[in-house]
C-alpha cells in the first residue's frame, strides 16, 4: 500500500489547533499549503495573514509570515512583494477581514494588478466575534444580528466580492471554492494551484473559498455543508471566475459545477482522486 | 464482481485523539466504512471507525477539519478473481 | 551644496539614509516630499507607491519593513490620523518605521508624542528647527529606528516643507547596527525555523514566545531605555536667566533668535528648544525654570507642549502660553505669529509682567 493523503501538509507544523469542530478552514489551509508545497514555492513565500479564527494559523503554518490587521493584509502584502518581487506572497482574510474592514485595499491591489495572491475565507459570519453579518452574509441568512434573516431593505445586499474582483481589469485569475465535500475540496486546490502559478507568472491571483462555520451559524456540525449549499453557495457561485482572459457568467459556472460535482463524485467512487 | 466495476483497495490511519466528532467524514465516505464509535476520545468526542470496503479514495481525509486521517491505497487493483 | 526646497531635502536625506521604500498620499503641505520619493526612489533601486489612502500607504510601508528594508511614510497631521491605529500596532511588531509629519501649523504636538493610535506606545519624534537640521535628523530618524526597532516621527511643517536654503546632504556616519535577525524572505518556509513578524506577541508553534502580556511589558521597558538616553535638546543663556521660553521647531529657530537678540541687549532670558519632544527634555526644561521667576511656552496652537514643559518645570515658576493658534488663510501653511517682531513683542511682554499683545488676525481667503 502506498501512502495517497499525508496526515498533515509539510508546511504545517503541528495538526492541533483549534478551530470548532466541523470548521472548513482548516481544509481551505491543507489545499493551499499543499498547493505551495507541490508547486515547489515552499522556500520563497512570504504569508500575510488577517485577523480572524484563522490567525491562529499564524502560529502553526511554516512559512515566514507578517501578521497584519483586520482588513490590512492587502497593503502589507504589497509593500513585501515590492521588495522581495522573486518571492511568492499571499494574503489570509476572512470575509469580515477582507469585504468589510478591508473591502478598499483587496480591489486596489486588484486593481493595480499587484503579483501577489489574495486568499479570502468566506463563511458568511464574522466567527470569531460570534456570528454577526458581513458584507456577504445572503438574504435570509440568520446570524446574530439577522436573527430572521438578513433582509435587503433593513440591512442592504451582500457583496459578492469574487464576482465584483473578477471585473477588474488588474485581476487576472479570480476563482471562487468550497469545501462542502471531498469533490470541491479537491477543486479548491487546484484553483489554489492556478492561483500560485498566475503570481509566479506576473499577475494578480484571487482564491475565495466558502467555509463551513456551524459555530457562527448555529447549527450541529454534521449540518454544516449542505447548510452552506443552500445558503452561501446558492449566491457566491463557485468556479473560475475569471481565468485565461474571459469571465465566465454565472450560467456558465453552474453548468461547470454539476459538470465537475459528477466528475468528482464518480473518481472519488472509482477510489480516489489523489488529494 | 458486479457491474464491472473494479475498486481500489486501501485503508486508513485514524488518530482518534485528534478528532472533535464533527461527523463530516461519515458521510463523505463513498462506500460507507466509516462510523463514529460508541467510546469518546480524551476530548470527550466520538470518533470514526473503520469497518471492511475501504478503497483509498482519501474523501475523509479531504473533509476532515483536524487532520485524523492517514490514507493508504494499493498500487494496482487487485485482480478480478472468479468469484464475486 | 545645492539649492534646495526641504522637502527635496528630506527626500534626499532619507535615501543617503538607506530609504529605499515610501508610500503616501497627497495632502498639503506633505505632497512635495512624496513627490521627491516617487522621483528619486526608482533611481536608486528603490520602491515609492502612491498610496490609494493614508491607510494603506502606512500598511505598505509595515510590508517592507517586514522583508528588513528601511521604509518610510508620512502626511500631514490629518492624514496621520488615518494611520493611528497602524503605528500602535507597528511599534508592538518592533517596526523601525519612519514617520514624516509636514505638519500644518503646530498643532500636531499630542499626536505625535501621546500618539493617536490605542494602548502603551511611544515614537521617538524630532523637531528640526530648520533644513540644515532636518537633514541630520532625517538621518537620525532611520539611525535610532533601526537601533531600538520602534518607529520614530519627524515633525516638519509647512515653512520647513517649502523653504529652499543651499544645503549638503553630506550622509552622517552611526555606530554599526545588528543584523535584522527577525525579518522575512521567505527562505525558510518548511525548515521549523521559519519567522513571525507579529504585534501580538506569540510566535510559531515550537519556537519560545513572550505572550502578549510579557511582549507589552518588554516593549515598555524598551521605551524606558529609550527615554533614559535619546533625549536631545539645544539651550541658551538659562543659567542666569529670569525668564525662560521653550519653542520646538520652525517657531523655536524664531524664538531663538529673537531670545539671542534680546540677551545682546542685555535682557536676562534664556530659551530652550526641545529637539526630541518625546523624550520630552524634562530635566534641560526643570534646571533652567530654577532660579527663574517665569516660563513661557511659544508653541502654534492652543497649547500641547505646555503640559510637558509644566511637568518639567514642576512647580519651580509659573508657565504660562505666550503663543496660539495663528495659521494662513488656507489654513494649511504658515501664520501671521511667526514673525520674529511679533514673538519679541511677547516675550518682553511676558519677560516684564505685562499683558499679552492679542493675537494678529490672518487674511481671509475665503
Amino acid at each position: 500500500m502506498k501512502l495517497v493523503g499525508q496526515q498533515k501538509p509539510e508546511l504545517l507544523l503541528t495538526e492541533t489547533h483549534h478551530m470548532c469542530p466541523g470548521c472548513g478552514e482548516p481544509l481551505a489551509l491543507r489545499g493551499y499549503l499543499e498547493a505551495i508545497q507541490e508547486l515547489g514555492l515552499g522556500q520563497r513565500t512570504i504569508a500575510v495573514a488577517g485577523i480572524g479564527c484563522y490567525t491562529s494559523f499564524s502560529m502553526t503554518t511554516d512559512l515566514d509570515l507578517v501578521q497584519a490587521l483586520h482588513g490590512r493584509a492587502p497593503s502589507v502584502a504589497t509593500g513585501v512583494k515590492r521588495m522581495k518581487p522573486d518571492s511568492v506572497v499571499f494574503t489570509l482574510q476572512g470575509d469580515g477581514d477582507m469585504v468589510n474592514e478591508g473591502l478598499q485595499e483587496v480591489l486596489h491591489t486588484a486593481a493595480r494588478g499587484e503579483a501577489i495572491t489574495c486568499i479570502l475565507l468566506n463563511n458568511g459570519v464574522f466567527g470569531e466575534t460570534g456570528g454577526h453579518m458581513t458584507a456577504t452574509t445572503v438574504l435570509g441568512q440568520r446570524t446574530k444580528n439577522t436573527l430572521d434573516g438578513r433582509e435587503a431593505g433593513y440591512h442592504g445586499y451582500p457583496i459578492l466580492i469574487g464576482d465584483l474582483l473578477a471585473q477588474l481589469e488588474g485581476a487576472t485569475y479570480v476563482a471562487r471554492g468550497s469545501v462542502h465535500n471531498a469533490g470541491a475540496v479537491a477543486r479548491t486546490k487546484r484553483m489554489f494551484k492556478r492561483a500560485f502559478q498566475t503570481q509566479v507568472d506576473g499577475g494578480f491571483s484571487f482564491v475565495e473559498v466558502l467555509t463551513m462555520c456551524p459555530t457562527g451559524w448555529f447549527i450541529p456540525t454534521a449540518e454544516g455543508p449542505d447548510y452552506m449549499s443552500a445558503t452561501l453557495g446558492e449566491v457566491h457561485i463557485m468556479g473560475e471566475l475569471k481565468a485565461d482572459g474571459v469571465v465566465k457568467s454565472t450560467e456558465e459556472l453552474h453548468e461547470e459545477n454539476v459538470r465537475k460535482a459528477a466528475e468528482m463524485e464518480q473518481a472519488l467512487a472509482r477510489g480516489g482522486i489523489d488529494p | 464482481m458486479t457491474g464491472g466495476v473494479v475498486k481500489s483497495k486501501g485503508t486508513v490511519t485514524i488518530a482518534i485523539e485528534t478528532c472533535k466528532g464533527c461527523d463530516l467524514c461519515i458521510p463523505a465516505c463513498p462506500p460507507r466504512v466509516l462510523e463514529m464509535s460508541s467510546a469518546v476520545n480524551h476530548l470527550g468526542y466520538h470518533y470514526p471507525e473503520l469497518l471492511d470496503g475501504c478503497t483509498g479514495c482519501a474523501a475523509c481525509l479531504l473533509v476532515c477539519p483536524d487532520f485524523v486521517f492517514e490514507v493508504f491505497r494499493e498500487a494496482r487493483p487487485p485482480a478480478a478473481t472468479a468469484s464475486a | 551644496m545645492k539649492l534646495m526646497e526641504g522637502s527635496e531635502a528630506i527626500a534626499e536625506a532619507s535615501i543617503a539614509a538607506g530609504c529605499r521604500f515610501f508610500a503616501g498620499y497627497p495632502m498639503t503641505p506633505f505632497t512635495e516630499l512624496l513627490e521627491h520619493f516617487a522621483k528619486r526612489l526608482p533611481e536608486e533601486g528603490g520602491v515609492c507607491i502612491n498610496a490609494e489612502s493614508e491607510l494603506e500607504a502606512a500598511g505598505m510601508a509595515w510590508g517592507a519593513l517586514a522583508t528588513g528594508a528601511r521604509a518610510a511614510t508620512g502626511s500631514t497631521g490629518q492624514g496621520l490620523s488615518l494611520m493611528q491605529e497602524t503605528f500602535s500596532e507597528i511599534t508592538l511588531a518592533e517596526l523601525p518605521l519612519v514617520i514624516f509629519n509636514m505638519a500644518r501649523g503646530g498643532q500636531d504636538y499630542y499626536q505625535s508624542t501621546r500618539g493617536g493610535g490605542h494602548g502603551d506606545y511611544r515614537h521617538i519624534v524630532l523637531a528640526p528647527m530648520d533644513i540644515g537640521e532636518a537633514v541630520e535628523l532625517t538621518q537620525l530618524a532611520f539611525h535610532l529606528a533601526d537601533k531600538w526597532r520602534n518607529p520614530v516621527l519627524v515633525y516638519g511643517d509647512y515653512l520647513l516643507a517649502h523653504i529652499q536654503e543651499a544645503v549638503d546632504i553630506a550622509p552622517v556616519g552611526f555606530d554599526p547596527l545588528p543584523e535584522k535577525d527577525w525579518a522575512v524572505d521567505g527562505s525558510l518556509g518548511g525548515s521549523g525555523q521559519s519567522r513571525l513578524v507579529s504585534p501580538l506577541g506569540f510566535g510559531k508553534a515550537g519556537q519560545p514566545s513572550p505572550g502578549i502580556e510579557r511582549h507589552l511589558r518588554a516593549i515598555s521597558a524598551k521605551h524606558e531605555a529609550m527615554a533614559a538616553s535619546e533625549v536631545r535638546v539645544e539651550t541658551g543663556g538659562v543659567e542666569d536667566a529670569e525668564t525662560v521660553v521653550v519653542a520646538f521647531g520652525s517657531p523655536g529657530k524664531f524664538v531663538r533668535y529673537v531670545v539671542k537678540q534680546l540677551q545682546s541687549e542685555g535682557e536676562k532670558i534664556g530659551y530652550v528648544r526641545p529637539i526630541t519632544l518625546w523624550p520630552f527634555p524634562y530635566e534641560a526644561v526643570g534646571s533652567a525654570a530654577d532660579g527663574a521667576q517665569r516660563v513661557g511656552v511659544f508653541e502654534m496652537c492652543a497649547g500641547q507642549m505646555i503640559d510637558d514643559v509644566r511637568l518639567g518645570v514642576l512647580g519651580r515658576a509659573p508657565v504660562s502660553g505666550i503663543g496660539g493658534i495663528s495659521t494662513d488663510g488656507s489654513g494649511f501653511g504658515v501664520g501671521p505669529l511667526l514673525d520674529a517682531e511679533l514673538i519679541r513683542e511677547r516675550v518682553l511682554a511676558l519677560h516684564r509682567d505685562e499683558p499679552m499683545p492679542p493675537l494678529p488676525d490672518n487674511e481671509r481667503i475665503m
